[in-house]
């Protein structure tokens, strides 16, 4: 008896495995980006016409559209990217934790809309403390461009109100 | 041997009486900070508390501060604006907790003493007792025990409150001169808000008044300022004070920094030749005020910042929480009938601003800094010298003439 090809499953709960494996694995690239301060490594994580906003919870519920860092296109995260070169602000050193992605559905035109908790935390070379410096939530689209994905979209909505003092770098 | 000691830093004796020089107690010491509250925020100063854009309805309301005091402030049935302070005339409870809102009343929740969207006292649960027992003794009067209202003025759309009910009126308060470029922020149209930023600052809150009252730094601190030729040397410029040396007004008209002439980059480490943008929109100033001005940066003594950076226009409100830090709050705003695009360029141009701003952070960096500089260096001195013969307005960049004015009015309030 001769052997008939295998047929190719679609399982969806291991697309959705797989899927859930990519956006982790961006996440934690993404925060390793961050953490070592390669601003200009995060930008290019976002598509061209990728939307960043970095907004209070207060705002975000009302439906104002004010953040604390707003870019309408990667140029303006490069742009971020280039001013920090320059920008005076102590040293400091964070560490971005980004919880377990949640997938919330698909657009139209193919972006995955994803949800995930994040921290981040601020030590200052002077003081003992790691100091919570944000807690919320990225609201997220991410794109498939070539073999990799990157966000074109990336809303981050903070619980922390009152900011500490200053955000230096990006969320 | 004897140890010599110094005299106590505390007997509060200005330094030889001279104003270029600020002893480090004006802002590290907690008997002053107390005297500020009394003398100053609840003193006779007209205090922002919101914009009306922010209560636009009968029943809205908004917490605030005059101060640390916490204070709500309302719009009653009638249309009138209220402010009072959050705290029950029965226990002292901070009823209001929402940051915003809509009410017809407001119920202490501890006991539920009730009252008005005016601040009177209406409802007592069990005054009169059960049953002939208990309740309140029998000459208590509710009108006797409202909340502690404050005096209150609104001018273009912008709140003030007073605990003093004599102050003069605001335009008066702020002097022709000042009152014009508020003026030419708040033209008449009518504010569309945007939103908020809120974040605490390590530092004495003098120091942002400083900060706004001292166009030398933001010549050196800021590269973008400066870059982008919007502040730097040789543009026309204007630091104003007005008579009283309280208020002040820091503005600039925008300039192509290419026109910089070399000794003046070399005397300016931050500007860097060859930077550029990738979003040169960022940067754009679209003209839509009767000014000359394309920046006008207002300090409103005590507690108001109105910021019109170009076309990024926002409020800023100091809450002092003691003398080595304040809170600020920021609300940003357009106008109606700014277009989805006039919006988009004023969230752009709002990176330059806030506690994540290419400004703002550096600020608040800087603010910390000196603080710092003045917490472990006992019987400290700054140097307010430059321009050593004016106090008060001054038309270089290169100037510390305001700051002195300003503490020639403050130690007239603090009688020091």
């Amino acid at each position: 008896m001769l052997d008939s090809p295998k047929p190719i499953v679609h399982d969806r709960r291991i697309e959705a495995l797989l899927l859930h494996r990519d956006l982790d694995e961006f996440n934690s690239a993404y925060a390793a980006a961050l953490d070592e301060q390669r601003v200009a490594d995060w930008a290019e994580m976002f598509t061209d016409d990728a939307f960043y906003v970095v907004i209070s919870r207060e705002n975000a519920d009302r439906n104002m559209p004010v953040g604390l860092i707003y870019c309408e296109n990667k140029g303006m995260l490069l742009d971020r990217a280039n001013a920090m070169k320059t920008e005076m602000f102590a040293p400091r050193y964070l560490r971005h934790i980004i919880g377990s992605p949640q997938v919330l559905g698909e657009e139209l035109n193919g972006d995955i809309r994803a949800r995930a908790n994040y921290v981040v935390v601020q030590v200052l070379f002077d003081r003992p403390e790691a100091k919570l410096h944000q807690v919320g939530v990225y609201y997220d689209k991410f794109r498939r461009v070539g073999d990799g994905i990157k966000l074109a979209e990336r809303r981050c909505v903070y619980d922390n109100l009152l900011v500490d003092n200053a955000l230096c770098l990006p969320v | 041997m004897t140890l010599q000691l110094s005299n106590f830093p505390h007997d509060y004796v200005w330094p030889d009486d001279d104003l270029s020089v600020i002893p480090d107690w004006v802002y590290t010491d907690q008997a002053i900070y107390e005297r500020e509250v009394e003398r100053i925020f609840h003193g006779p100063t007209w205090n922002y508390v919101a914009l009306e854009a922010e209560i636009a309805s009968a029943g809205d309301f908004i917490r605030s501060n005059v101060g640390p005091t916490p204070v709500v402030v309302t719009r009653a049935a009638d249309g009138s604006i209220h402010a009072f302070e959050n705290r029950c005339a029965h226990r002292a409870s901070e009823f209001c907790r929402e940051l915003t809102g809509s009410a017809q009343e407001f119920i202490c929740p501890y006991h539920q003493w009730t009252y008005d969207l005016q601040g009177n006292l209406i409802g007592v649960p069990f005054r009169r007792g059960m049953a002939g027992k208990g309740g309140m003794p029998a000459d208590f009067k509710m009108q006797d025990h409202g909340l502690r209202k404050l005096n209150v003025t609104t001018h273009r759309g912008v709140v003030f409150a007073s605990y003093a009910d004599d102050m003069e009126s605001f335009p008066d308060y702020l002097g022709p001169e000042v009152l014009r470029e508020f003026e030419a922020t708040f033209d008449g149209r009518k504010l569309r808000l945007l939103g908020h930023y809120r974040h605490s600052l390590p530092g004495n809150w003098k120091l942002y008044h400083e900060n706004l009252k001292d166009p030398y730094h933001a010549t050196l601190l800021h590269t973008f300022l400066v870059t982008f030729g919007l502040l730097v040397v040789g543009n026309r410029s204007l630091m104003l004070a007005d008579k009283s040396g309280r208020h002040g007004v820091m503005a600039s008209a925008k300039s192509d920094a290419k026109t910089l002439s070399g000794d003046a980059k070399k005397e300016m480490r931050s500007y860097k030749e060859g930077l550029t943008l990738h979003e040169p929109r960022f940067m754009d100033f679209i003209e839509e005020f009767d000014s000359p001005w394309s920046v006008t940066m207002a300090t409103i003594w005590p507690n108001l910042i109105v910021q019109r950076e170009m076309n990024t226009l926002g409020v800023r409100q100091i809450v002092p929480s003691g003398p080595h830090e304040f809170i600020m709050k920021w609300t940003m705003f357009g106008f109606e009938g700014d277009d989805e695009a006039m919006t988009r360029h004023r969230l752009r141009q709002g990176n330059l601003m806030g506690p994540a701003g290419f400004l703002g952070l550096e600020d608040n960096e800087a603010i910390k800094f000196v603080q710092d500089g003045m917490q472990r260096v006992p019987n400290g001195k700054h140097l307010v010298k430059l321009d050593p013969k004016q106090t008060g307005s001054a038309d270089t960049l290169i100037s510390e003439a305001a700051i002195r004015a300003m503490y020639k009015h403050w130690r007239e309030a603090m009688g020091l």
